[in-house]
Protein backbone atom coordinates (compact mmCIF):
# COMPACT_ATOMS: atom_id res chain seq x y z
CA UNK A 1 0.00 0.00 0.00
CA UNK A 2 1.47 3.50 -0.85
CA UNK A 3 1.46 6.09 1.92
CA UNK A 4 0.45 8.92 -0.16
CA UNK A 5 -1.98 11.14 1.98
CA UNK A 6 -4.53 10.63 -0.73
CA UNK A 7 -4.63 7.04 -0.83
CA UNK A 8 -4.64 7.04 2.64
CA UNK A 9 -8.23 8.78 2.85
CA UNK A 10 -9.49 6.87 -0.24
CA UNK A 11 -8.86 3.35 0.13
CA UNK A 12 -10.93 2.40 2.84
CA UNK A 13 -13.77 3.50 0.59
CA UNK A 14 -14.00 0.68 -1.80
CA UNK A 15 -10.99 -1.16 -2.11
CA UNK A 16 -10.15 -1.95 1.48
CA UNK A 17 -13.72 -1.05 3.33
CA UNK A 18 -13.92 -1.70 7.25
CA UNK A 19 -16.63 -3.51 6.94
CA UNK A 20 -16.80 -5.84 3.78
CA UNK A 21 -13.26 -6.53 3.54
CA UNK A 22 -11.67 -6.29 6.54
CA UNK A 23 -14.94 -7.64 8.98
CA UNK A 24 -14.49 -4.92 11.24
CA UNK A 25 -17.11 -3.07 13.29
CA UNK A 26 -20.23 -5.24 11.62
CA UNK A 27 -22.18 -5.45 14.96
CA UNK A 28 -23.33 -1.50 14.53
CA UNK A 29 -23.41 -1.48 11.11
CA UNK A 30 -26.38 -4.20 11.59
CA UNK A 31 -28.09 -3.10 15.09
CA UNK A 32 -28.88 0.77 14.03
CA UNK A 33 -29.56 1.35 10.65
CA UNK A 34 -33.31 0.51 10.55
CA UNK A 35 -33.53 4.28 10.16
CA UNK A 36 -31.87 6.63 7.92
CA UNK A 37 -30.98 9.38 11.10
CA UNK A 38 -29.90 7.00 13.54
CA UNK A 39 -27.37 5.47 10.86
CA UNK A 40 -25.93 9.10 9.88
CA UNK A 41 -25.56 9.54 13.16
CA UNK A 42 -23.88 6.51 13.96
CA UNK A 43 -21.53 7.38 11.32
CA UNK A 44 -20.45 10.99 12.38
CA UNK A 45 -19.74 9.48 16.09
CA UNK A 46 -17.40 6.68 14.53
CA UNK A 47 -15.46 9.07 12.42
CA UNK A 48 -14.90 11.26 15.02
CA UNK A 49 -13.59 9.06 17.42
CA UNK A 50 -11.68 6.89 14.57
CA UNK A 51 -9.91 10.04 13.28
CA UNK A 52 -9.04 11.52 17.10
CA UNK A 53 -8.41 8.27 18.67
CA UNK A 54 -5.84 7.61 16.02
CA UNK A 55 -4.13 11.29 16.18
CA UNK A 56 -3.50 10.70 19.85
CA UNK A 57 -2.90 7.47 19.79
CA UNK A 58 0.28 8.31 16.93
CA UNK A 59 0.99 11.30 19.21
CA UNK A 60 1.95 9.18 21.84
CA UNK A 61 3.00 6.07 19.99
CA UNK A 62 7.00 6.11 20.87
CA UNK A 63 5.86 6.20 24.66
CA UNK A 64 3.43 3.97 25.12
CA UNK A 65 4.92 0.56 26.54
CA UNK A 66 3.70 -2.44 24.39
CA UNK A 67 2.60 -4.69 26.84
CA UNK A 68 0.07 -2.37 28.26
CA UNK A 69 -0.68 -0.71 24.75
CA UNK A 70 -4.43 -2.36 24.54
CA UNK A 71 -5.16 -0.47 28.15
CA UNK A 72 -3.63 2.86 26.54
CA UNK A 73 -5.36 2.72 23.65
CA UNK A 74 -8.55 1.88 25.05
CA UNK A 75 -8.61 4.61 27.80
CA UNK A 76 -8.08 7.31 24.78
CA UNK A 77 -11.37 5.40 23.12
CA UNK A 78 -13.25 5.44 25.92
CA UNK A 79 -12.79 8.85 26.81
CA UNK A 80 -13.27 10.29 23.12
CA UNK A 81 -16.68 8.00 23.29
CA UNK A 82 -17.65 9.23 26.41
CA UNK A 83 -17.13 13.11 25.10
CA UNK A 84 -19.33 12.12 21.88
CA UNK A 85 -21.81 10.30 24.44
CA UNK A 86 -22.75 13.58 26.26
CA UNK A 87 -22.20 15.68 23.37
CA UNK A 88 -24.79 13.43 21.91
CA UNK A 89 -27.11 13.33 24.76
CA UNK A 90 -27.09 17.60 25.13
CA UNK A 91 -27.63 18.34 21.40
CA UNK A 92 -29.72 15.07 19.95
CA UNK A 93 -31.24 13.45 23.01
CA UNK A 94 -33.51 11.94 20.39
CA UNK A 95 -31.07 10.56 18.65
CA UNK A 96 -29.35 9.00 21.50
CA UNK A 97 -31.81 7.33 23.25
CA UNK A 98 -32.67 5.65 20.19
CA UNK A 99 -29.22 4.93 20.10
CA UNK A 100 -29.51 3.18 23.70
CA UNK A 101 -26.04 1.04 23.88
CA UNK A 102 -24.62 1.47 20.78
CA UNK A 103 -22.89 5.11 21.51
CA UNK A 104 -21.12 3.32 24.27
CA UNK A 105 -20.06 0.02 22.41
CA UNK A 106 -18.05 2.46 19.46
CA UNK A 107 -15.53 1.67 22.16
CA UNK A 108 -15.67 -2.12 21.88
CA UNK A 109 -16.39 -0.84 17.67
CA UNK A 110 -13.06 -3.09 16.02
CA UNK A 111 -12.61 -0.75 13.81
CA UNK A 112 -11.55 2.36 16.53
CA UNK A 113 -8.75 -0.28 17.91
CA UNK A 114 -7.77 -1.91 14.64
CA UNK A 115 -6.71 1.18 12.75
CA UNK A 116 -5.10 2.36 16.29
CA UNK A 117 -3.07 -0.96 16.26
CA UNK A 118 -2.96 -1.44 12.78
CA UNK A 119 -1.77 1.86 11.37
CA UNK A 120 -1.98 4.74 14.28
CA UNK A 121 1.15 2.88 15.90
CA UNK A 122 3.23 2.89 12.79
CA UNK A 123 2.43 6.25 11.32
CA UNK A 124 2.74 9.77 11.65
CA UNK A 125 -0.06 11.92 13.25
CA UNK A 126 -1.15 13.72 10.09
CA UNK A 127 -1.44 9.96 8.06
CA UNK A 128 -3.20 8.91 11.11
CA UNK A 129 -5.72 11.20 11.24
CA UNK A 130 -6.95 10.91 7.51
CA UNK A 131 -7.00 7.31 7.65
CA UNK A 132 -9.13 7.67 10.84
CA UNK A 133 -11.15 9.49 8.58
CA UNK A 134 -10.99 7.15 5.73
CA UNK A 135 -12.06 4.25 7.22
CA UNK A 136 -14.74 6.24 9.17
CA UNK A 137 -16.13 7.12 5.86
CA UNK A 138 -15.58 3.64 4.87
CA UNK A 139 -18.00 2.40 7.30
CA UNK A 140 -19.79 5.25 6.90
CA UNK A 141 -20.86 4.42 2.85
CA UNK A 142 -21.83 0.54 3.69
CA UNK A 143 -24.29 2.49 6.64
CA UNK A 144 -25.95 4.52 4.93
CA UNK A 145 -26.00 2.31 1.95
CA UNK A 146 -27.94 -0.07 4.23
CA UNK A 147 -29.98 2.60 6.09
CA UNK A 148 -31.29 4.26 2.97
CA UNK A 149 -32.62 0.73 1.64
CA UNK A 150 -34.42 -0.39 4.80
CA UNK A 151 -35.67 2.86 5.64
CA UNK A 152 -37.06 2.92 2.08
CA UNK A 153 -38.10 0.11 1.52
CA UNK A 154 -39.37 -0.77 5.56
CA UNK A 155 -40.95 2.42 5.70
CA UNK A 156 -41.46 4.42 2.63
CA UNK A 157 -39.82 7.32 3.98
CA UNK A 158 -36.26 8.78 3.74
CA UNK A 159 -35.15 10.73 7.40
CA UNK A 160 -38.56 10.65 8.30
CA UNK A 161 -39.72 12.34 4.72
CA UNK A 162 -42.47 10.58 2.78
CA UNK A 163 -40.82 8.98 -1.00
CA UNK A 164 -43.04 6.28 -1.27
CA UNK A 165 -47.00 7.05 -0.01
CA UNK A 166 -48.53 3.79 2.06
CA UNK A 167 -51.17 1.68 1.05
CA UNK A 168 -51.90 2.51 4.48
CA UNK A 169 -52.49 5.76 3.87
CA UNK A 170 -54.04 6.00 0.39
CA UNK A 171 -51.01 5.24 -1.69
CA UNK A 172 -49.82 2.05 -3.94
CA UNK A 173 -46.66 1.05 -1.36
CA UNK A 174 -46.71 -2.13 0.70
CA UNK A 175 -43.86 -1.82 3.13
CA UNK A 176 -42.10 -4.52 3.01
CA UNK A 177 -41.91 -5.49 6.70
CA UNK A 178 -39.04 -7.75 7.32
CA UNK A 179 -37.02 -4.73 6.37
CA UNK A 180 -37.15 -3.40 9.63
CA UNK A 181 -36.47 -6.25 10.98
CA UNK A 182 -32.81 -7.14 12.35
CA UNK A 183 -32.29 -10.51 9.70
CA UNK A 184 -32.48 -7.91 6.83
CA UNK A 185 -29.16 -5.84 7.30
CA UNK A 186 -27.41 -9.25 7.18
CA UNK A 187 -29.09 -9.88 4.03
CA UNK A 188 -28.23 -6.49 2.31
CA UNK A 189 -24.69 -6.15 3.57
CA UNK A 190 -24.48 -10.32 2.62
CA UNK A 191 -25.90 -9.30 -1.23
CA UNK A 192 -23.44 -5.81 -0.85
CA UNK A 193 -20.43 -7.99 -0.55
CA UNK A 194 -21.53 -9.93 -3.47
CA UNK A 195 -21.70 -6.22 -5.50
CA UNK A 196 -18.49 -5.24 -4.29
CA UNK A 197 -16.74 -8.46 -5.37
CA UNK A 198 -17.91 -9.18 -8.40
CA UNK A 199 -16.89 -5.72 -9.64
CA UNK A 200 -13.14 -6.19 -7.37
CA UNK A 201 -12.17 -9.75 -8.18
CA UNK A 202 -9.42 -9.56 -6.52
CA UNK A 203 -11.26 -9.37 -3.14
CA UNK A 204 -12.78 -13.34 -3.92
CA UNK A 205 -12.11 -15.47 -0.88
CA UNK A 206 -10.45 -18.79 -1.85
CA UNK A 207 -13.01 -21.92 -0.97
CA UNK A 208 -11.00 -24.09 1.22
CA UNK A 209 -13.14 -27.44 -0.54
CA UNK A 210 -13.05 -27.38 -4.15
CA UNK A 211 -15.58 -29.42 -5.55
CA UNK A 212 -14.58 -31.56 -8.50
CA UNK A 213 -15.40 -30.34 -12.24
CA UNK A 214 -17.20 -33.02 -13.66
CA UNK A 215 -17.41 -32.84 -17.62
CA UNK A 216 -20.60 -34.01 -19.23
CA UNK A 217 -18.94 -36.42 -21.27
CA UNK A 218 -18.07 -37.88 -18.31
CA UNK A 219 -21.41 -38.61 -16.89
CA UNK A 220 -22.37 -39.70 -20.03
CA UNK B 1 -37.01 -17.52 41.39
CA UNK B 2 -39.63 -18.23 38.43
CA UNK B 3 -39.10 -14.47 37.79
CA UNK B 4 -35.39 -15.27 37.52
CA UNK B 5 -36.00 -18.35 35.67
CA UNK B 6 -37.59 -16.51 33.04
CA UNK B 7 -34.82 -13.86 32.86
CA UNK B 8 -32.32 -16.53 32.03
CA UNK B 9 -34.67 -17.92 28.97
CA UNK B 10 -35.15 -14.52 27.92
CA UNK B 11 -31.16 -13.96 27.75
CA UNK B 12 -30.74 -17.06 26.17
CA UNK B 13 -33.19 -16.70 23.19
CA UNK B 14 -35.44 -14.17 23.00
CA UNK B 15 -32.47 -11.26 23.74
CA UNK B 16 -30.10 -13.37 21.85
CA UNK B 17 -27.24 -10.79 22.34
CA UNK B 18 -25.09 -12.41 19.21
CA UNK B 19 -28.95 -13.20 17.17
CA UNK B 20 -31.66 -10.34 17.95
CA UNK B 21 -28.61 -7.48 19.03
CA UNK B 22 -25.30 -8.52 17.07
CA UNK B 23 -22.97 -7.86 19.60
CA UNK B 24 -19.54 -9.37 19.70
CA UNK B 25 -20.22 -9.97 15.91
CA UNK B 26 -16.75 -9.25 14.74
CA UNK B 27 -15.19 -12.52 16.47
CA UNK B 28 -18.69 -14.13 15.94
CA UNK B 29 -17.92 -14.37 12.15
CA UNK B 30 -14.32 -14.44 12.20
CA UNK B 31 -13.73 -17.65 14.61
CA UNK B 32 -16.66 -19.92 13.87
CA UNK B 33 -14.93 -21.61 11.09
CA UNK B 34 -14.58 -24.79 13.37
CA UNK B 35 -16.93 -26.01 16.15
CA UNK B 36 -14.02 -26.87 18.56
CA UNK B 37 -12.59 -23.41 18.73
CA UNK B 38 -16.45 -22.02 18.28
CA UNK B 39 -16.89 -23.48 21.52
CA UNK B 40 -13.56 -22.54 23.27
CA UNK B 41 -14.35 -19.11 22.42
CA UNK B 42 -17.92 -19.80 23.50
CA UNK B 43 -17.11 -20.57 26.93
CA UNK B 44 -14.24 -17.81 27.29
CA UNK B 45 -16.83 -15.79 26.89
CA UNK B 46 -19.64 -17.19 29.25
CA UNK B 47 -16.87 -16.95 32.13
CA UNK B 48 -15.74 -13.54 31.33
CA UNK B 49 -19.78 -12.35 30.98
CA UNK B 50 -20.59 -14.29 34.52
CA UNK B 51 -18.06 -12.59 36.19
CA UNK B 52 -17.64 -8.78 34.40
CA UNK B 53 -21.80 -8.49 34.66
CA UNK B 54 -21.78 -8.89 38.79
CA UNK B 55 -19.02 -6.72 39.08
CA UNK B 56 -20.24 -3.94 36.92
CA UNK B 57 -23.21 -4.02 38.46
CA UNK B 58 -21.76 -3.69 42.43
CA UNK B 59 -19.71 -0.66 40.73
CA UNK B 60 -22.72 0.68 39.23
CA UNK B 61 -24.85 0.31 42.42
CA UNK B 62 -22.69 1.36 45.11
CA UNK B 63 -20.23 3.74 43.16
CA UNK B 64 -21.65 5.84 39.89
CA UNK B 65 -25.40 6.07 40.25
CA UNK B 66 -26.90 9.06 41.04
CA UNK B 67 -26.75 9.27 44.98
CA UNK B 68 -24.87 5.93 44.67
CA UNK B 69 -22.08 7.63 46.61
CA UNK B 70 -24.08 8.18 50.20
CA UNK B 71 -22.65 5.97 52.05
CA UNK B 72 -19.50 7.96 51.52
CA UNK B 73 -21.16 11.05 53.19
CA UNK B 74 -21.60 12.83 49.45
CA UNK B 75 -25.57 11.50 48.44
CA UNK B 76 -25.34 14.78 45.68
CA UNK B 77 -22.72 13.02 43.33
CA UNK B 78 -23.29 11.61 39.95
CA UNK B 79 -20.66 9.64 38.60
CA UNK B 80 -22.65 8.07 35.98
CA UNK B 81 -20.24 9.66 33.12
CA UNK B 82 -17.88 7.72 33.87
CA UNK B 83 -19.35 4.62 33.44
CA UNK B 84 -18.22 3.40 30.07
CA UNK B 85 -14.44 4.32 30.97
CA UNK B 86 -15.18 2.06 34.32
CA UNK B 87 -16.63 -1.08 32.62
CA UNK B 88 -14.10 -1.09 30.10
CA UNK B 89 -11.38 -1.11 32.53
CA UNK B 90 -13.20 -3.94 34.20
CA UNK B 91 -13.32 -6.10 31.81
CA UNK B 92 -9.84 -5.56 30.43
CA UNK B 93 -8.43 -6.33 34.39
CA UNK B 94 -10.68 -9.31 34.37
CA UNK B 95 -9.79 -10.53 31.46
CA UNK B 96 -6.12 -10.18 32.17
CA UNK B 97 -6.63 -11.76 35.59
CA UNK B 98 -8.13 -14.89 34.03
CA UNK B 99 -6.07 -15.18 31.63
CA UNK B 100 -3.49 -15.71 34.29
CA UNK B 101 -5.59 -17.99 36.53
CA UNK B 102 -5.97 -20.44 33.42
CA UNK B 103 -2.26 -20.14 32.75
CA UNK B 104 -1.65 -21.14 36.07
CA UNK B 105 -4.31 -23.58 37.26
CA UNK B 106 -5.92 -25.12 34.13
CA UNK B 107 -3.33 -25.08 31.24
CA UNK B 108 -5.00 -27.76 28.77
CA UNK B 109 -7.82 -24.91 28.69
CA UNK B 110 -5.31 -22.29 28.71
CA UNK B 111 -3.86 -23.78 25.30
CA UNK B 112 -7.69 -24.29 23.97
CA UNK B 113 -8.52 -20.85 24.33
CA UNK B 114 -5.14 -19.71 23.04
CA UNK B 115 -5.33 -16.04 21.81
CA UNK B 116 -9.50 -15.80 22.33
CA UNK B 117 -8.85 -14.78 25.69
CA UNK B 118 -7.38 -11.72 25.82
CA UNK B 119 -9.23 -10.61 22.44
CA UNK B 120 -12.90 -11.09 24.40
CA UNK B 121 -11.50 -7.45 26.05
CA UNK B 122 -12.70 -6.12 22.83
CA UNK B 123 -15.85 -8.47 22.23
CA UNK B 124 -19.29 -5.97 22.57
CA UNK B 125 -20.87 -8.84 24.19
CA UNK B 126 -19.56 -8.60 27.27
CA UNK B 127 -19.13 -4.63 27.16
CA UNK B 128 -22.70 -4.71 25.89
CA UNK B 129 -24.40 -7.41 28.78
CA UNK B 130 -22.88 -4.65 31.25
CA UNK B 131 -24.66 -1.85 28.77
CA UNK B 132 -27.90 -3.45 28.95
CA UNK B 133 -27.78 -4.34 32.59
CA UNK B 134 -27.15 -0.30 33.44
CA UNK B 135 -30.34 0.69 31.06
CA UNK B 136 -32.13 -1.98 32.57
CA UNK B 137 -31.23 -1.49 36.13
CA UNK B 138 -30.92 -4.46 37.33
CA UNK B 139 -30.33 -5.83 40.98
CA UNK B 140 -27.20 -7.75 41.75
CA UNK B 141 -29.15 -11.62 41.37
CA UNK B 142 -30.87 -10.59 38.39
CA UNK B 143 -27.79 -9.55 37.07
CA UNK B 144 -25.84 -12.53 37.92
CA UNK B 145 -28.75 -14.38 36.20
CA UNK B 146 -28.51 -12.24 33.51
CA UNK B 147 -24.67 -12.69 33.18
CA UNK B 148 -24.81 -16.44 32.67
CA UNK B 149 -28.03 -16.70 30.35
CA UNK B 150 -26.48 -13.79 27.83
CA UNK B 151 -22.86 -15.30 28.05
CA UNK B 152 -24.46 -19.44 27.57
CA UNK B 153 -27.05 -17.22 24.59
CA UNK B 154 -23.79 -16.09 23.04
CA UNK B 155 -21.83 -19.63 23.16
CA UNK B 156 -24.90 -21.43 22.55
CA UNK B 157 -25.10 -18.85 19.19
CA UNK B 158 -21.47 -19.71 17.90
CA UNK B 159 -21.41 -22.94 18.00
CA UNK B 160 -24.08 -23.11 16.07
CA UNK B 161 -22.86 -21.15 12.98
CA UNK B 162 -19.81 -23.04 13.24
CA UNK B 163 -22.24 -25.98 12.98
CA UNK B 164 -23.53 -24.89 9.84
CA UNK B 165 -20.49 -23.55 8.36
CA UNK B 166 -18.48 -26.73 8.50
CA UNK B 167 -20.93 -28.35 6.22
CA UNK B 168 -21.46 -25.28 4.15
CA UNK B 169 -17.78 -25.30 2.82
CA UNK B 170 -18.90 -28.17 1.12
CA UNK B 171 -21.53 -26.78 -1.21
CA UNK B 172 -20.87 -24.66 -4.65
CA UNK B 173 -21.22 -21.02 -3.64
CA UNK B 174 -21.08 -18.49 -5.80
CA UNK B 175 -17.61 -17.09 -6.15
CA UNK B 176 -18.41 -13.06 -4.89
CA UNK B 177 -20.58 -14.87 -2.09
CA UNK B 178 -17.76 -16.90 -0.75
CA UNK B 179 -16.26 -16.96 2.66
CA UNK B 180 -18.46 -13.64 4.22
CA UNK B 181 -20.81 -13.01 1.82
CA UNK B 182 -22.25 -16.33 2.42
CA UNK B 183 -21.68 -16.53 6.24
CA UNK B 184 -23.62 -12.83 6.63
CA UNK B 185 -26.85 -14.64 4.91
CA UNK B 186 -26.82 -18.00 6.89
CA UNK B 187 -26.49 -15.52 9.91
CA UNK B 188 -29.38 -13.53 8.53
CA UNK B 189 -31.63 -16.84 8.54
CA UNK B 190 -30.55 -17.80 11.86
CA UNK B 191 -31.56 -14.86 13.25
CA UNK B 192 -34.97 -14.85 11.47
CA UNK B 193 -35.62 -18.38 13.28
CA UNK B 194 -34.76 -16.72 16.44
CA UNK B 195 -36.59 -14.30 16.01
CA UNK B 196 -39.50 -16.92 16.18
CA UNK B 197 -38.88 -17.11 19.62
CA UNK B 198 -39.93 -13.20 20.16
CA UNK B 199 -43.58 -13.59 20.44
CA UNK B 200 -42.70 -15.50 23.93
CA UNK B 201 -43.90 -14.05 27.06
CA UNK B 202 -42.39 -15.69 29.87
Amino acid sequence: MSDSPKSVLLNPLLNNNPVTLQVLGICSALAVTSKLSTALIMCLALTVVTAFSNLFISFIRHQIPANIRIIVQMTIIASLVIVVDLFLKAYAFELSKQLSVFVGLIITNCIVLGRAEAFAMKNGPMLSFLDGIGNGLGYSVILIIVGTLRELFGSGSLLGHKILPLITEGGWFDPVGIMLLPPSAFFIIGLLIWAVRSWKKDQIEKAEYQIHQVHRTEIL
Amino acid sequence: MEAYLSLFLRAVFVENLALSFFLGMCTFLAISKKIETALGLGIAVLLVQVITVPVNNLIFQYLLKDGALAWAGLPDVDLSFLGLISYIGVIAAIVQILEMIIDRYFPKLYNALGVFLPLITVNCAILGGSLFMVERDYNFAESVVYGVGSGFGWALAITALAGIREKLKYSDVPDGLQGLGITFITVGLMSMAFMLFSGIQL
